[in-house]
């Protein structure tokens, strides 16, 4: 018996090493750090234990704004994006021809590399002295202004960034949905009809209940995903998000550790915390709400 | 009498209304998916299209032109000459392929013990790994960078590959799929005094391979597509994966606004990845939903 337990844990040891050094040790430490009050790297000491941490990246206008472009882009992207999805694969469930030419071509943007394609985008969207840009041209073309997307208006920023978190963000919903379509048992429609029911009331009384653990699971994974939005912003702004007002909670983290900006732990760790528990609130209201919501 | 044929008369009516209404929908529907198709397709097409323009007939453009009649290769010769592009490439290949390599051997033998053996606190040790699935990485980021870079290790492959190798989902997934396999096998084998480790590799590897399959495909497009550690652990562009390569080449490459070398630089980048998934087409998609969340 005891030789057998320590071949259970031989197996085991590899990944319990990665997972202790790089992921429990380091989430320990990550509440330790943003609470000990004045850290100091070199003597290894604090003043002590306490808010400090928290009460200056609170007060700190670049996480204020930070938190502002995070919350708007979850409020924008998460309903908007599971919408579209649920429009896009009804249309691919109620076709044969093209179908899957379709969906394969949905989930491209899955397979690509976030920065590369987020700078097409900004050559699309930035107007510069030799050209406007694609979507500025267009913009023209219906009788509007030429707006600079990448360093202008405020609004304008926030819409691109939305547009191609939404652009980014679709593969993986559409795949999910139409997954979920599929298997939605067609004897409870072959009854419907029988009965004369509409195709709307078809689709509010069964589709969308039989669907609807795949939506709230959608939907929480989008609110997780868009709170910790980091890349797509890079992509489209660079990487001194502060001065372009464009930066968001994980930015701020990363900004807080590393760069010009960087060298404070301390306060890293403490927004780490902050989003830590934003996040874990809004998946425990999301998944009250999904239980009294979801059919099942 | 009379009143059935009235009947089937109004019913006929009424479907062939309904079936004209069927084609305009589909229509509609057509209309609306290509639509979205051409909206993902046209920032591919509109990279490949430019990195073929000539630098000065892209700037000669002001409304840029959806074709052109002069391609040139200028650009790709531009992407490998001006910047070290080809560098960041075998970066980024030498870190996916060591990093999917080592998660693959420490993930398997962990899913073995999950799923095959018998050992003490088993149970206790499955629960505490499943609830690190929710710990965010965002949170871990903090002190691994502290721990690296008191390591030693900054700007190395080790620094870069050694955080990047646990992966909870996957071994999760794979002792899903292990479990699966008859308990009759394994004692066939134990009569047969075949060693555990033997088992493992000459039988479970072999039939749970389209898991695992998928596994290294899933992890191969996480490492391809890396930027956030990469960028924290490296600042020495001559370890720069090509997340980090594309964001240098953004702000300070290729001199002034060289547009065309750029988009050919994001083909290059972006190409073995979708080589990847025009092979694996049904796997990628099959594993993604599965589980895999783009992170």
């Amino acid at each position: 018996m005891e030789k057998k337990s320590l071949k259970g844990w031989l197996y085991l040891l590899p990944a319990f090493l990665f997972l202790g050094v790089f992921m429990v040790y380091p989430l320990i430490d990550v509440f330790i750090y943003a609470f000990e009050e004045n850290f100091n790297f070199v003597t290894q000491q604090s003043t002590g234990i306490g808010f400090a941490n928290f009460e200056h990246v609170l007060k700190d206008p670049y996480f204020v704004q930070a938190l502002k472009n995070t919350l708007i882009l979850v409020a924008i992207t998460v309903p908007l994006s599971t919408a579209i999805a649920l429009v896009i694969s009804l249309g691919l469930s109620s076709i044969k021809w093209l179908r899957k030419l379709f969906q394969t071509v949905y989930f491209l943007p899955y397979v690509t590399n976030t920065l590369a394609v987020g700078l097409v985008f900004m050559i699309l969207f930035k107007p510069t002295e030799y050209t406007d840009g694609m979507v500025n041209l267009l913009i023209n073309l219906f009788g509007g202004q030429t707006v600079d997307f990448i360093e202008g208006p405020y609004w304008a920023k926030m819409f691109v960034l939305c547009f191609y978190t939404i652009w980014v963000v679709l593969p993986f919903k559409i795949l999910i949905l139409t997954g979920a379509l599929a298997s939605v048992n067609q004897t409870y429609y072959d009854a419907a009809r029988v009965d004369g029911t509409s195709k709307g009331r078809m689709f509010w009384r069964i589709t969308l209940p039989m669907i609807s653990p795949m939506i709230s699971y959608l939907v929480i994974t989008g609110f997780i995903g868009a709170f910790k939005a980091y890349s797509d912003s890079v992509a489209l702004f660079g990487t001194n998000l502060n001065v372009a007002g464009m930066n968001t909670i994980v930015g701020y983290v990363y900004d807080m550790l590393y760069g010009a900006s960087g060298g404070y732990p301390s306060y890293a760790s403490a927004a780490a915390v902050i989003l830590f528990f934003i996040v874990l609130t809004i998946t425990c209201i999301n998944l009250v709400v999904s239980k009294k919501h979801v059919h099942y | 009498m009379k009143e059935k044929i009235m009947d089937s008369k109004a019913f006929s009516a009424k479907e062939r209304r309904s079936k004209v209404l069927g084609i305009t929908g589909k229509v509609f529907i057509y209309i609306m998916l290509t639509f979205w198709a051409l909206m993902v397709l046209f920032p591919f097409y509109y990279m490949i299209l430019t990195s073929f323009k000539s630098f000065g007939s892209y700037n000669s453009e002001f409304i840029p032109k959806l074709y052109t009649l002069a391609p040139t290769f200028e650009n790709y010769k531009t992407a490998f000459s001006a910047v070290p592009l080809a560098d960041y490439f075998f970066n980024t290949l030498v870190y996916t392929l060591a990093t999917t390599a080592l998660m693959l051997i420490v993930s398997i033998l962990a899913a073995f013990a999950f799923a095959r053996l018998d050992f003490k606190g088993k149970n206790i040790a499955f629960t505490l790994f499943l609830s690190l699935m929710m710990i965010p990485s965002e949170l871990v980021v903090i002190t691994n960078f502290v721990t690296v870079t008191n390591m030693d290790m900054r700007n190395t492959f080790m620094g870069l590959i050694l955080p990047s190798v646990a992966s909870v989902f996957y071994i999760y997934l794979l002792k899903e799929n292990f479990a699966q396999i008859p308990d009759e096998l394994y004692l066939a084998a134990k009569v047969d005094g075949t060693t555990d480790m033997r088992y493992l590799f000459k039988v479970m590897v072999p039939i749970c391979r389209p898991t695992i399959v998928t596994v290294v495909i899933l992890k191969i497009i996480e490492c391809w597509n890396a930027y956030i550690w990469p960028r924290l652990i490296t600042d020495d562009p001559e370890y720069f994966l090509v997340s980090n390569g594309i964001q240098a080449i953004r702000e300070s490459g290729f001199g002034r606004e060289n547009v065309p070398a750029m988009m050919a630089a994001v083909v290059i980048i972006s190409a073995p990845l979708i080589v990847l998934f025009i092979v694996f087409r049904k796997k990628i998609m099959e594993g993604v939903s599965r589980g895999g969340i783009k992170g």
